[in-house]
């Protein structure tokens, strides 16, 4: 199995790479159109400022490619984010491959959302054998609102979407690589796909 | 609910752990992977590694350590000690931390806060603050607490925030060692001014300061080094007492 994660300079990327290789699966950097599409799994990661990252992502000319992708594609943290349609973040157009946009916590709440918090409303094959109401670890100052492309909430502020999917596009605001055991098998139900 | 985070404390000197660590267990107990992967198994949600060494090798010897750990790791670590620049932090994170705590630097050159900020995103900037009270006045203090500055806490922390620091990391000197508690008052106050999640430090003795530390303090997390080290407390018993005091956590 060819698992590429996709290199645009925007996040932590060795996290990823090792939490793979705990899991028995080996994977690459790219960003090379070619390789990414000959794929069978492509992991999307992101931290740090959304408008900067989507700049990176348009320079490499990656932003026209992943949504036409037809494989299995994780987006993770700000990739999930850069995956929705825009992020006040910025005032970032995003990908639009999930139909929402992604706002900033109101200041009843300490921002960043940093630590651990559950997921339920669990609802796809992504979350195959797990339990409602783990703890994933999440840090993030903007979120996805809840909406009909949620396969998972967290309440933090309020109830939003902390994982999307549509057709062969998903994403999780959660960090599966550093969720402990549970991430960990969240991430082998999406390279097992 | 957001769990509040208990998150053990790991010395570190030339890419191994220091102080006695009483864990019988252990095949090597200067091994911080070793150590990192018990913590991590007990039930910590973090870990923060303080690099102490002064030699030349310092930052090869601790991107080792850095890379070691997140291969076994599966929980967020953070690195501190010693990291002055955007280069310093770039290879760490780059190796697979987490989150980089800055102090001293960030003291001597506040701007370092905002390139770090903007650089990598605020969620991996972790600022440090070891304070201690003068005359009734907290102030911030440098090199383990030796050296005090013009700073005052609660301004040098508004000032941190507004910077774009991701979380702040208070070390009361006063409290530090004295198993006696953690600084409540000070903690509870550092969250009526700023609204980024904030660690508490120095003190822990027993499990109902951990409570106290929640409760009366406010903190987000709480960090503790020898008490665990020295097993007078165990993650998994002092993460079930705080779900009996109605106080989230992951368990």
């Amino acid at each position: 199995m060819r698992i590429v994660i996709i290199n645009y300079g925007a996040g932590n990327i060795q996290s990823i790479m090792f939490a793979i290789e705990r899991l028995g699966f080996k994977a690459v950097l790219s960003n090379n159109p070619e390789e990414i599409q000959a794929a069978d799994k492509v992991i999307f990661p992101g931290v740090g400022e959304a408008s900067s990252a989507m700049t990176k992502l348009r320079e490499s000319g990656l932003d026209s490619l992943i949504p036409t992708l037809k494989q299995p594609v994780l987006g993770i943290c700000l990739g999930m984010q850069l995956m929705c349609n825009s992020s006040e973040e910025g005032n970032t157009k995003g990908l639009g491959i999930f139909d929402v946009d992604v706002v900033k916590f109101s200041n009843q709440v300490k921002v960043p959302q940093m630590g651990w918090n559950q997921i339920y409303n669990l609802k796809s094959d992504l979350f195959a054998a797990i339990p409602e109401n783990e703890f994933m670890y999440l840090v993030h100052s903007f979120y996805a609102p809840n909406c009909p492309e949620a396969i998972a909430t967290t309440n933090y502020d309020l109830e939003y979407a902390s994982a999307l999917q549509k057709d062969n596009f998903y994403g999780t605001q959660f960090h599966p690589e550093k969720s402990g055991e549970v991430g960990e098998k969240i991430l082998e139900n999406f390279l097992k796909m | 609910m957001l769990a509040k985070r208990i998150i053990p404390c790991l010395d570190i000197k030339n890419g191994r752990t220091v102080k006695g660590v009483n864990f019988v267990d252990l095949r090597d107990a200067g091994d911080p992977v070793e150590l990192a992967e018990i913590y991590s198994a007990e039930g910590a949600d973090e870990l923060v590694f303080l690099d102490i060494s002064a030699t030349e090798e310092r930052r090869k010897t601790l991107v080792n350590m850095v890379r070691s750990v997140a291969e076994k790791i599966n929980i967020p670590f953070t690195v501190g000690g010693g990291i002055s620049s955007v280069e310093d932090v770039e290879i760490l994170l780059n190796n697979g931390a987490d989150k980089v705590s800055i102090n001293s630097s960030a003291v001597k050159n506040p701007q370092l806060i905002n390139d770090l900020a903007q650089k990598f995103g605020s969620q991996c900037v972790v600022v440090a603050i070891d304070a201690k009270q003068i005359d009734g006045q907290w102030i911030v203090h440098l090199v383990g607490g030796k050296v005090p500055t013009e700073l005052n806490l609660f301004d040098w922390a508004v000032e941190v925030a507004e910077r774009g620091a991701g979380e702040i990391l208070f070390t009361s000197m006063d409290n530090d060692g004295t198993k006696n508690g953690f600084a409540n008052e000070a903690l509870a106050k550092l969250s009526t001014l700023i609204n980024i999640p904030i660690i508490a430090s120095g003190g822990a003795g027993n499990i109902q300061h951990f409570v106290d530390s929640f409760k009366e303090g406010k903190a987000d997390a709480a960090l503790a080094a020898s008490v665990f080290h020295f097993k007078e407390i165990e993650i998994k018993a002092l993460k079930q007492e705080l779900r009996n005091n109605g106080i989230e956590v992951r368990l």
